[in-house]
């Protein structure tokens, strides 16, 4: 048995239990099978794979005694390469794609930053003054809790102690500053929307 | 895809298989074998 022997002496060979005779069919056609599978996918690995994939399906088909020999077995495999070529494209036509209009993947236009964009920061940062600027309007009492409560994310237990008040007071006190609060920004004209 | 074949092979002769891709098949073969039971063929894959 050498390169010279028939494709069809070489399977039966296979078939019978020689190794051998399939190294040679996988020598004398991967170029051409390979050649085709990449001039179809145009992807390297793409085309590794499902050359790989072919020569599986036929090693299958030739142990499993399911291969009709006509003398035909380049066309066979070529035929399985094809099927399996048609096979991956029903496949990504099913996936979802990720396409841009210049073909090329770009992964920030896919991806959704969840915080804010630099013009809503800006927004955010310009209300954050605001509020300081009206927090500075209250009475000491008021803008004490304020600034307790909401720029140090006390608790109205821990701001009681610290002002030496019940909690209701606290309370109290917080509720008149937000009243108040409200107030400032109506007579100002002052718009606290993000 | 029928864009795809519609257009034509491109001609390429040149490319061949990665050597490793030609070993994993070969030893695939090695490995693999079938087993007759009853009503069907079990595929059986031995290290």
């Amino acid at each position: 048995m050498n390169s010279n022997t028939s494709d069809a002496i070489l399977v039966k060979s296979y078939i019978a239990g020689n190794e051998k005779a399939l190294e040679i069919l996988v020598l004398r056609h991967k170029s051409r099978v390979y050649n085709f599978i990449y001039s179809k996918v145009l992807d390297g690995d793409l085309s590794e794979d499902i050359f790989q994939d072919t020569f599986i399906k036929v090693i299958r088909t030739l142990r499993k005694g399911t291969y009709n020999e006509e003398g035909k077995f380049l066309p066979w495999l070529m035929r399985i390469a094809h099927n399996l070529i048609i096979d991956h494209f029903r496949k990504s036509n099913r996936m979802p794609k990720f396409e841009s209009k210049n073909k090329e993947f770009d992964i920030f236009s896919m991806l959704k930053d969840s915080g804010r964009n630099a013009e809503k920061q800006l927004i955010v940062d310009q209300i954050s003054a605001d509020v300081r600027k009206l927090v500075e309007e209250l009475p000491e009492d008021q803008k004490q809790v304020v600034f307790m409560r909401l720029f140090k994310d006390m608790s109205f237990k821990e701001i009681a102690e610290n002002t030496n008040v019940s909690i209701n007071t606290a309370l109290g006190r917080m509720r008149y500053a937000i009243i108040n609060l409200r107030r400032l920004v109506v007579e100002h004209n002052i718009i606290l929307t993000e | 895809m029928p864009k795809l074949y519609a257009q034509g092979s491109k001609k390429m002769n040149n490319l061949q298989p990665k050597q490793e891709t030609i070993n994993f098949i070969l030893n695939f073969s090695k490995a693999m074998h079938i087993v007759k039971t009853r009503n069907m063929l079990v595929e059986v894959h031995m290290n």
